[in-house]
């Protein structure tokens, strides 16, 4: 992938977001766990989250789980984010933020292993969080588990199914570690010309879809 | 200039920013990145003066290398695992000319069995071929690590591979600082060679030596390289100097002060063991750690003041001596022999086996405690293991043992899931 | 009466100095002795007495020296040539040389041109050359590398049909029903089988490169005019000696240069000329011999024929014979030639 334009100083984008009480809160880092399935972009998914942090001002740090990735076999991606420097090189096993950008997996792969108290979920379907049958979601705060039809998005402003820069709109509304602003660089130093103005456009319906479902969700705690 | 980019990338930047005049390579996972982005700016005109050969094998590239070398071009390469057993005596046939080639080496197991994942046995095989072999801790090291590995080489006129591990630094996208041109150019002067291959002044390189002289040809090399041991930090004074950071050197101790345990290590796991080090320390245990960056030659006098005052030394090492043990752990108990520490062997990370920061708190822990083993294989399934040797005691047909193993692993991972 | 065609007259060696270089123009003339030759290999090398190989490695190299103005590399595989040419603590290599590994040799050149390219150096060109064993066995990747990258390099081939330097083991180059120390000529089917052969010429042609060509130390004059016919061009080149060993084939040093011209008069080995891939030129045989007269001067076919030198297995024999056969009609080695 082509690196983020740089310079010495790295000024953040957006004012302070409430995202940065997860970067205190976490202590060290934040440990963000993708998965997905091969050629869905999770790995593209982690390395672009991990620009948006370094567009942000912060360190991060993004890595696959380096299987034999086939099309369609599961694959895991992880990022961490943090005002210092990272030096851990482990696979995230105490997920603060969970990104699922295939809910079939759940038959294969234990989606939530190890998932931290107040993590946040992403979830990348249109169906209701509540039917998908996830019993660890309802241990947590419900504003913190999120939904977005990031495929159909996909399908709407790319014409193709690769849900990854639009679940990063999502990531940035639940979260607010990083400014929707940050996720646009991020994918303008990816793809370029309509890709990259499709793929901003659907980050950006994302990030709406999710503010608003986060809103409800706050205002409506018992749903 | 910071950017946010992957090891491969940044390691390819770095080698343009070096001036190399061949590079000659042969792709194997997980090096492709690193060639292929040089290959891309040699084509694209953004690395001028350069020839980049697509090599037909790894003996091919390390040959291709020593050709130009021979003839005075700044020669690079890149390589891993299988790939540094083909050519493997071409590695040493560089070494013992003299040639100052630069290969980076992105660490990956050893088969059989194949194993494309992360570990120091490649490294490990051609120890003894007398090359200077640096290791990286992270990507912003191995980019710092490239430009010192051709210095160093020119400079001693001995080969040196940057070892970088595989997936876990090549892949690993994270905040990098590349150095400019200029900045390059100010540490890097052009090539000049002490043997070169010259129509005009002919002679002949390679012939038989025969037992009159051989012994002290070698002798030379093993000289030779372990000026690197002065050369070094000389260098890496002046890079860091004009890079603002500190860079390369022989031993880099952390938090060993007043230390009790002492954790060695190599390559990228120091990350992880110097956050289970800072833990440790927050709750009043004096432990710290040492990263070797320059493994050959070997720092035996800068490991022994590094770890001067610790009880216990405990080598975290990503490959084995099979029949033997622990390898790092055996040079490093020969230079702590002295102090009185006991030195105790972990094998960790074989083949890509993450090594999570519990692991490395346990073993610090156990350390402490004293019930470390002299020798301990992190993370064992040792019931894998009794079934094998049930298997093998049951009847002579036991079959193939990777393929046992794995059908066991499967199996009770799916009685563990339900 | 039809008229004859008009053929060239050449003059051959026959064992004696009764006909050779003085009846032939001077443009004609491998010039043996002249003070201005490069004597790039020069003596005081080991080689055996009547070694087929250092014959044919100085005047390839004398030739191509002159062909490039003194401007030039070579990068040696490891066998006899290297080895006999650079006994600890001498070297008889007045050029500068390179000695990496046995099976590297192609790719050694390729790093070689690219860096005489790369460092201001681009008129210096790159000879590479090895035995059959580094270019048919060992080397044979490595070659088929530089071949399909059309690297700028000759690579010769020295052809003694054997592992010679280290004691006369079978390569992939060595012919049908020979006695090597690995192909003893014991048991049903004495002497190496009968495989499918490793035609490296015409496996370089199958990469289609700008110039192939064979030749062999009988005809020294055709070997430099090869020679330097491919120093003239660029890209890939592959030529293919045939230099009897006396050592290894058992036979008389005196006869070396007699051995190869029987080898092509017989049509077992086929002096020709290829450019991408097409044959453009082949040597006519001008009087065919059977295989016969070439395989009973040498110890290495002694199997073949009783003490009286009658054939003691013709069905070994006639095989050899059908190669030699086949090569005849494969290159038109015994059609008039146009004039």
């Amino acid at each position: 992938m082509e690196p983020a334009a740089g310079s010495a100083a790295r000024p953040a984008l957006s004012a302070p977001a409430p995202g940065s009480d997860l970067l205190r809160a976490s202590g060290s880092s934040v440990q963000i766990r993708l998965h997905g399935r091969g050629g869905q972009g999770t790995v593209t998914a982690a390395e672009l989250l991990s620009v948006a942090a370094f567009e942000e001002g912060l360190f991060a740090q993004a890595f696959p789980s380096f299987g034999s990735e086939r099309m369609g076999a599961p694959v895991e991606a992880y990022c961490r984010l943090s005002r210092s420097p990272i030096r851990t090189r482990e696979p995230v096993s105490r997920p603060d933020v969970l990104i699922i950008q295939d809910a079939s997996l759940i038959e294969q792969v234990d989606l939530f292993s190890g998932l931290r108290d107040g993590a946040y979920v992403l979830v990348n379907t249109t169906e209701p969080l509540e039917d998908l049958g996830f019993p660890p979601l309802a241990a947590l705060r419900r504003d913190h588990v999120l939904s977005v039809p990031a495929t159909e998005l996909a399908r709407e402003y790319l014409g193709r199914p690769t849900p990854n820069s639009v679940l990063l709109g999502g990531f940035a509304a639940m979260t607010r570690l990083v400014s929707l602003g940050a996720v646009h660089h991020a994918i303008r130093h990816r793809f370029s010309g309509a890709v990259a103005d499709a793929n901003v456009a659907a980050a950006a319906a994302a990030f709406e879809h999710v503010t608003a479902e986060r809103e409800g969700r706050v205002r409506a705690p018992a749903g | 200039m910071l950017q946010q980019v992957e090891g491969s990338k940044a390691v390819a930047h770095a080698v343009a920013m070096c001036r190399p005049q061949v590079v000659c390579a042969y792709p194997i996972s997980p090096q492709t990145h690193i060639i292929e982005a040089i290959g891309a700016k040699v084509k694209a005109g953004e690395l001028t003066g350069c020839e980049y050969i697509n090599a037909d094998s790894e003996m091919a590239a390390m040959s291709g290398v020593i050709g130009a070398s021979a003839v005075g071009a700044r020669a690079y390469t890149a390589t891993a695992s299988q790939g540094l057993l083909f050519m493997m005596e071409a590695v040493y046939n560089a070494a013992g000319l003299g040639l100052p080639v630069v290969l980076t080496l992105a660490n990956r197991a050893l088969g059989a069995p194949i194993n494309i994942w992360n570990d120091h046995s490649d490294a490990m095989s051609v120890r003894d071929a007398g090359w200077v072999q640096l290791f990286a801790e992270s990507n912003q090291d191995a980019v710092d690590l490239h430009v010192l590995a051709f210095a160093l080489a020119e400079e001693l006129s001995v080969p040196v591979m940057v070892c970088m591990d595989g997936f876990v630094l090549t892949h690993a996208v994270e905040r990098v600082d590349l150095p400019t041109q200029a900045q390059v150019d100010a540490l890097l002067p052009a090539f000049v060679p002490r043997q070169v291959l010259d129509a005009d002044a002919p002679l002949s390189i390679g012939a038989m030596v025969g037992p009159d002289a051989f012994t002290e040809v070698r002798y030379l090399m093993h000289a030779r390289l372990l000026r690197a041991l002065d050369v070094m930090p000389t260098l890496a004074a002046s890079h860091a100097e004009v890079l603002d950071r500190p860079v390369g050197g022989l031993v880099r101790p952390y938090r060993t002060e007043d230390a009790e345990v002492v954790v060695v290590a190599m390559g990228s796991v120091l990350g992880t063991v110097k956050d289970a080090v800072d833990e440790l320390r927050a709750d009043g245990s004096k432990v710290g750690a040492v990263g070797i960056t320059c493994y050959r030659p070997f720092p035996a006098a800068q490991l022994r003041s590094a770890i001067a005052g610790a009880r216990r030394v405990v080598v975290l090492e990503k490959a084995f001596s099979t029949g033997v043990g622990g390898i790092l752990s055996a040079e490093v108990a020969a230079s702590a022999g002295a102090t009185g520490a006991a030195v105790h062997s972990v094998i960790a990370g074989l083949g890509g086996r993450a090594i999570p920061g519990s692991t490395v708190r346990g073993i610090l822990r156990d350390a402490l405690a004293g019930t470390l083993a002299e020798l301990t294989f992190a993370d064992l399934k040792t019931e894998l293991i009794e079934a094998e040797f049930t298997r093998m005691a049951a009847g002579r047909r036991s079959g193939p043992p990777a393929e046992n193993l794995l059908r066991d692993l499967v199996a009770g991972e799916r009685r563990r899931h339900g | 009466m039809a008229e004859h065609p008009r053929t060239r007259v050449r003059f051959y060696q026959v064992g004696s100095f009764a006909v050779g270089n003085r009846l032939v123009e001077d443009h004609q003339r491998s010039a043996q002795s002249e003070r201005e030759r490069a004597n790039s290999l020069t003596s005081g090398h080991r080689a055996c007495a009547g070694c087929g190989e250092a014959l044919g490695a100085r005047y390839a190299l004398d030739a191509a020296m002159r062909a490039t103005n003194g401007r030039m590399v070579a990068v040696n595989a490891t066998g006899c040539l290297e080895v006999f040419s650079t006994p600890y603590p001498e070297t008889s290599w007045r050029i500068p040389w390179l000695h990496s590994l046995f099976a590297n040799a192609p790719s050694v050149a390729t790093g070689v041109a690219a860096g005489l390219r790369q460092t201001g150096h681009p008129d210096v060109r790159v000879v590479a050359q090895a035995g059959d064993g580094g270019t048919a066995d060992i080397g044979l990747g490595a070659l088929s590398g530089m071949f399909e990258r059309n690297d700028d390099v000759l690579f010769i081939c020295y052809d003694n049909q054997a592992y010679m330097n280290t004691g006369v083991q079978r390569s992939g180059a060595t012919p049908g029903g020979a006695r090597t120390a690995t192909t003893e000529a014991v048991g049903k089917h004495p002497g190496n089988p009968f495989g499918q052969g490793k035609d490296v010429p015409r496996i370089a042609m199958a990469h289609e490169i700008p110039y192939v060509a064979t030749a062999t130390v009988a005809d020294l004059f055709d070997l430099e005019t090869k020679v330097e016919r491919a120093m003239s061009l660029h890209g890939a080149r592959y030529l293919h000696v045939l230099v009897p060993c006396p050592l290894g084939w058992g036979s008389e040093p005196s006869r070396t240069i007699e051995l190869a011209r029987l080898a092509c008069q017989s049509g077992l080995f086929p002096v020709f000329e290829a450019v991408r891939g097409e044959v453009v030129a082949s040597t006519r045989i001008r009087r065919r011999e059977p295989v016969e007269a070439y395989l009973r001067g040498q110890r290495r076919f002694a199997h073949l024929f009783d003490r009286e030198g009658a054939v003691r297995q013709p069905e070994v024999v006639a095989q050899i014979q059908s190669i030699a056969d086949r090569n005849i009609e494969r290159y038109g080695l015994c059609e008039v030639a146009a004039s």
